[in-house]
């Protein structure tokens, strides 16, 4: 599942390797593995939450825990491909919410089965992933503002389609609430929901690793005019990451229906700043080319640990807020630190 | 295949570029007599169902009174900027009155300059700050609404002790609404509160009007299903006994429910405040107890009409006693009613719900 910037060393480095400072040794080993340091801040959190409240670290929490990241993690895959090109996603939480209503009113009261629904979702999602994707590399907008855009019109749509009004679990057919379904794993509580996002890392995880395709990811964030004169065809790279992206949040509205219980235009306010976050706090770099899927996964779970572990432990949940955006600080001044010694 | 793209890309443009045009072409109908009072509603969004019943209501009374009916509202909750440039067209417009649901402090002067020019100015569902900018509002009494469903959990408790989770709308932004329905809620148990406008401070355990209560958790929900779960969820972890459920709205319901349902936790009071139409059906399904209704339509309908009648020489609407606004009504809505406390059930509650279902 992880996946690392850097092909292996070669030799001449890791000759140079030998003669470099212990902290130099440190910053070549964040290098290499990203995900290693959100690794550690989770384990840390993980022995201090428990310490305060023993409750924290049972198998009841910690399932609520993962079943509570699961929506921000799947969307944080998408987000993580975009920003691995450099790129920015704003309009995640606006793709996910017009995805979900459309599927959900298409269903409702028996108009479509719940398979064609969550074609559709998927299906708009891609859509609305290669409408980005177009304007990014045919129309060479930056991504920035492209998705700010996007943002805006895809949050209208779904609010207009919907008139506001969320679609009730009861109305739509089971399908479409069966990733809200939980099964036992020994002590563990969990949901079809959580399973289906775990496959997408890994799905994912093993295409950004081991395929042609994953590669082109890397070397298109890392340097652009570098991956064109290479003779990758950047645009049809960035176009297949946005579109991509696209479909994991169309696949994640109908898992947010059935952790939800409805569809609702109101739903996951924060996603797109939570994505960006669980990114960030992942370790993969905000400049591009340098990132693991896995840190992602870890970043999501960080800040799920801190709520939960938090709120147990009886603190304000502004520390909570308060926390992680230093944690996101910490995160991107790594990163900087670690470039700096690449360079 | 780039080329094509490219054309896609283009259309989808176009498309966007029609949409856009085609709302603004609908927002500006005017369509009644010239010799007519004019009114203008003006909400804080055009899509909240809310909003829109509210939109709703005005047109049936302007239609039943041959009052001419601007509506307008912001772009989004917040947006004062657009309510301020409403404001300014009803002034130009020459219209008797104005309908407002203010997005915030930002409409004040507007609403002040509104009122020099002559136009009657009455405030919808939420009061301005202070409440004197605007000459009466029209709303339901939150804390009454809080208040109802607090006594009929008390009645149902039957002296069980009460562990309570309160799932409240927002805890970074402090909003009427959220704490008047906390609130009252707390004060219709029987819980002695702290500071009227701050929730979390009452004691965490003591006596209610039939017994003892803990209070588990004051968590927010933003008022969506996926909020609610995951504030529910959050309670359960704190104490899994929780057997009283107070939810700032619905949907906060549903999800709270939700998170129930997968703990596996049975025979819990879940109480709410809304009375939309999905909200009825929740109670009827079961997955709300108790619900308080309120009146948007009502409000709106009110409003117009007031307005009409003070433009035609009458007299002005005063407000209800005790109150400085003019109370809209509520009611409970819920299958299983409680002595001493006055309930109507799902199926009149869904004849008189806003928003369709």
């Amino acid at each position: 599942m992880s996946t690392t910037a850097q092909p292996a060393s070669t030799a001449t480095e890791q000759f140079a390797l030998r003669r470099r400072s212990p902290v130099q040794r440190v910053q070549h080993l964040l290098h290499s593995y990203p995900a290693i340091s959100p690794f550690l801040v989770l384990v840390i959190s993980f022995v201090v939450f428990s310490a305060i409240n023993p409750r924290f670290s049972s198998a009841n929490s910690l399932s609520l825990v993962v079943q509570q990241v699961a929506v921000i993690g799947a969307l944080a895959v998408g987000q993580t491909l975009i920003i691995l090109t450099a790129g920015i996603d704003l309009s995640v939480g606006a793709i996910t919410i017009l995805s979900m209503m459309v599927a959900a009113k298409v269903a409702e009261g028996g108009g479509l089965p719940g398979v064609l629904a969550v074609a559709v979702a998927v299906g708009l999602g891609v859509a609305a992933g290669l409408l980005n994707g177009a304007l990014v590399t045919r129309i060479k907008l930056p991504p920035f503002i492209v998705t700010l855009g996007t943002l805006s019109v895809f949050t209208a749509l779904g609010l207009l389609y919907s008139r506001g009004q969320s679609v009730q679990a009861v109305d739509m057919p089971a399908l479409l609430n069966w990733t809200g379904e939980t099964f036992r794993l020994g002590q563990f509580r969990i949901t079809t929901g959580v399973v289906l996002v775990v496959a997408l890392y890994v799905v994912v995880g093993f295409a950004l690793a081991n395929t042609a395709w994953g590669k082109h990811v890397y070397a298109v964030g890392d340097d652009k005019e570098a991956a064109r004169l290479a003779g990758i065809r950047v645009d049809r790279v960035l176009l297949s990451v946005y579109t991509v992206a696209g479909a994991i949040y169309g696949l994640t509205a109908w898992i947010l229906i059935g952790r939800a219980g409805a569809a609702s235009p109101n739903a996951i306010t924060d996603a797109n700043l939570e994505s960006i976050t669980a990114v960030v706090i992942g370790g993969t770099s905000l400049f591009g080319g340098r990132g693991a899927l896995l840190g992602t996964l870890l970043g999501a779970l960080i800040v799920g640990f801190f709520r939960s572990g938090l709120s147990l432990a009886g603190v304000d949940d502004q520390y909570r807020v308060l926390a992680v955006g230093l944690l996101v600080i910490l995160a991107v001044a790594v990163d900087q630190w670690i470039r700096k010694v690449k360079a | 295949m780039s080329k094509r793209t490219g054309r896609r890309a283009a259309r989808m443009f176009a498309a966007v570029a029609a949409l856009s045009l085609l709302a603004t072409a609908c927002g500006g109908g005017d369509d009644a007599g010239d010799d007519g009072v004019a009114v203008s509603l003006i909400t804080k969004n055009s899509t909240n169902p809310f909003f829109v019943s509210m939109q709703e209501g005005a047109k049936k009374a302007a239609e039943a009174d041959g009052v001419k009916l601007t509506i307008a509202a912001g772009k989004e909750d917040g947006d004062e900027a657009g309510q301020v440039q409403a404001i300014e067209d009803a002034i130009a417009r020459g219209d008797a009155g104005i309908l407002i649901t203010p997005n915030g402090p930002g409409v004040n002067p507007a609403i002040k300059k509104a009122r020099d020019a002559g136009l009657y100015v009455i405030a919808l569902d939420t009061p301005p700050d202070p409440a004197s900018t605007v000459d009466i509002t029209f709303a339901t009494d939150n804390f009454k609404a809080g208040e109802l469903i607090g006594k009929w959990t008390a009645g149902q408790l039957g002296g069980k002790p009460a562990t309570i989770a309160l799932l409240d709308l927002f805890n970074d932004k402090i909003v009427s609404v959220d704490y008047n329905r906390d609130q009252g809620f707390l004060t219709g148990m029987g819980i002695n509160t702290g500071d009227a406008k701050k929730n979390g401070d009452e004691a965490p355990s003591g006596n209610y009007s039939g017994g003892t209560y803990t209070i588990v958790c004051n968590e927010p929900t933003n008022g969506a299903e996926d909020g609610g779960r995951t504030a529910m969820e959050r309670c359960l972890a704190k104490n899994p006994n929780v057997n009283v459920v107070y939810t700032i709205n619905e949907p906060a319901a549903v999800g709270a429910q939700k998170a129930m349902q997968a703990a596996g936790t049975k025979d819990v009071l879940v109480v709410s405040v809304d009375g939309g139409c999905n909200g009825v059906q929740q109670v009827k399904n079961g997955v709300i107890n108790a619900t308080s209704q309120q009146y948007p339509l009502k409000m709106a309908e009110l409003g117009v009409k007031a307005i009409k009648q003070i433009a035609t020489g009458g007299a002005k609407p005063a407000v209800s006693g005790g109150l400085d606004f003019y109370d809209t009504g509520v009611a409970l809505v819920t299958d299983k009613p409680a002595t001493g406390v006055e309930s109507i059930d799902t199926t009149e509650g869904a004849q008189l719900c806003w928003g369709t279902a």
